[in-house]
């Protein structure tokens, strides 16, 4: 049976699509089938940070629709063998999903996948909501930033009160914060909020912390799931984040600021 | 410490401010959404009672109800009269 994990914010702009994609990246390296769904409708992005643009033929909604199968609108990673992507609709209507058509196709995604990965748009409102509606697990992307936070907090409310699980009284989502856009030398400088507050706040279990990274630009821009780019820092973040996801026990990274060595004192960087 | 990070430290720490504004709006929220939902309504139809006696401002009055068992849940009402304005 398949795990569908969602990965949601709340807030746009966190970072749920690239974590989206270096996440179910980083599960399909590990052996298992996997598949990256983008709920974002009207919007579609998954594809451009995956690489894979030029190659969207159908789209979740004509599944939904029956103007196509899942054969034929599911996209091959051609790097990760075992990775799969359904991208969004680009349609205005912000309605084309509907709770049956979506539980009909996680449904037949479960009989072939271990891993559904939902990429959520941002919001509280019926997008986001179908994206987590069926999850076993939440990724909550936050920011070290007020509004983020507290966007964040009103997602764990939704996950607790207007999922699957909580109408049906099944034991609850799993949520996990991913901290991301981190800044070390801001913490120390009192300007931005710490991974400890963040923690202290929200009050659910740390799964990652993906610094504010240069990587994730670069990675953007050539189409590459940053996780892909195992000399980054962000990259090999994301690598400790799935390991955690999959149940391994790995120390942080990247929490503190780095010492700079003395080439770097003498000419900055 | 360095003199510049002397004179850092001494402003008012913004990450600390942002902490506190977000336990108390954080635990404000998470209250409202456990309970029902007449309170607002409930809110403002109070406020508006001690309004014809008192003139007070819309976030000197907070209602919330309080879960303390099972059988028993605590309606707690909370007013604060301005000294000059009795
Ligand atoms: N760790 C990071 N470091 C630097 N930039 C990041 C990081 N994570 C995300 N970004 C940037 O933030 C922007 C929003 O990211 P995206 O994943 O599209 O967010 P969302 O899907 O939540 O709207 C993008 O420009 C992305 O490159
Ligand atoms: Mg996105």
């Amino acid at each position: 049976m398949a795990k569908i994990i969602v990965v949601t914010s709340g807030k746009g702009g966190v970072g749920k699509t690239t974590s989206s994609a270096a996440i179910g990246t980083g599960i399909a390296m590990r052996g298992f089938k996997t598949v990256i769904i983008d709920f974002d409708i009207g919007l579609r992005n998954l594809d451009l940070i995956m690489g894979c643009e030029r190659r969207v033929v159908y789209d979740f909604v004509n599944v939904i629709n029956g103007e196509a199968n899942l054969k034929q609108a599911l996209i091959k990673d051609k790097r990760i063998e075992t990775l799969f992507i359904l991208p969004a609709s680009q349609t205005r209507d912000k309605d084309a999903l509907s709770k049956e058509g979506v539980e009909r196709i996680l449904n037949e995604l479960a009989e072939e996948f271990d891993y559904i990965i939902c990429d959520s748009p941002a919001g509280i409102e019926s997008g986001a909501m179908m994206a987590l509606y069926f999850a076993d697990e939440a990724v909550v992307v936050t920011n070290p930033e007020v509004s983020s936070v507290r966007d964040s907090d009103r997602i764990l409310g939704m996950l607790s009160s207007k999922s699957r699980r909580a109408e049906q009284g099944l034991p609850g989502i799993k949520e996990h914060l991913l901290l991301t856009r981190y800044n070390p030398e801001r913490v120390v400088k009192g300007e931005m909020l710490s991974v400890e507050d963040v923690g202290e706040i929200l009050a659910i279990k740390l799964l990652g912390v993906i610094p504010e990274s240069q990587a994730v630009l670069n990675a953007s821009n050539s189409g590459q799931p940053v996780i892909l780019d195992q000399d980054s820092d962000a990259g090999q973040a994301y690598l400790d984040t799935v390991a955690r996801l999959l149940g391994e026990d790995v120390p942080f990274r990247f929490l503190n600021v780095e010492k700079k060595g003395l080439l770097k004192r003498i000419f900055g960087g | 410490m360095s003199l510049l990070d002397y004179f850092r430290s001494t402003k008012k720490n913004t990450a600390s401010t942002a902490k506190e504004r977000l336990q108390i709006i954080v635990a404000h929220e998470r209250n409202r959404r456990n309970s029902p939902d007449y309170l607002p309504q409930l809110e403002r139809d109070i406020l508006a009672v001690i309004r014809k006696y008192v003139d007070i401002a819309d976030d000197q009055v907070s209602v919330s109800l309080e879960k303390s068992s099972d059988e028993l849940s605590v309606l707690e009402l909370n007013v604060t009269f301005p000294d000059d304005k009795k």
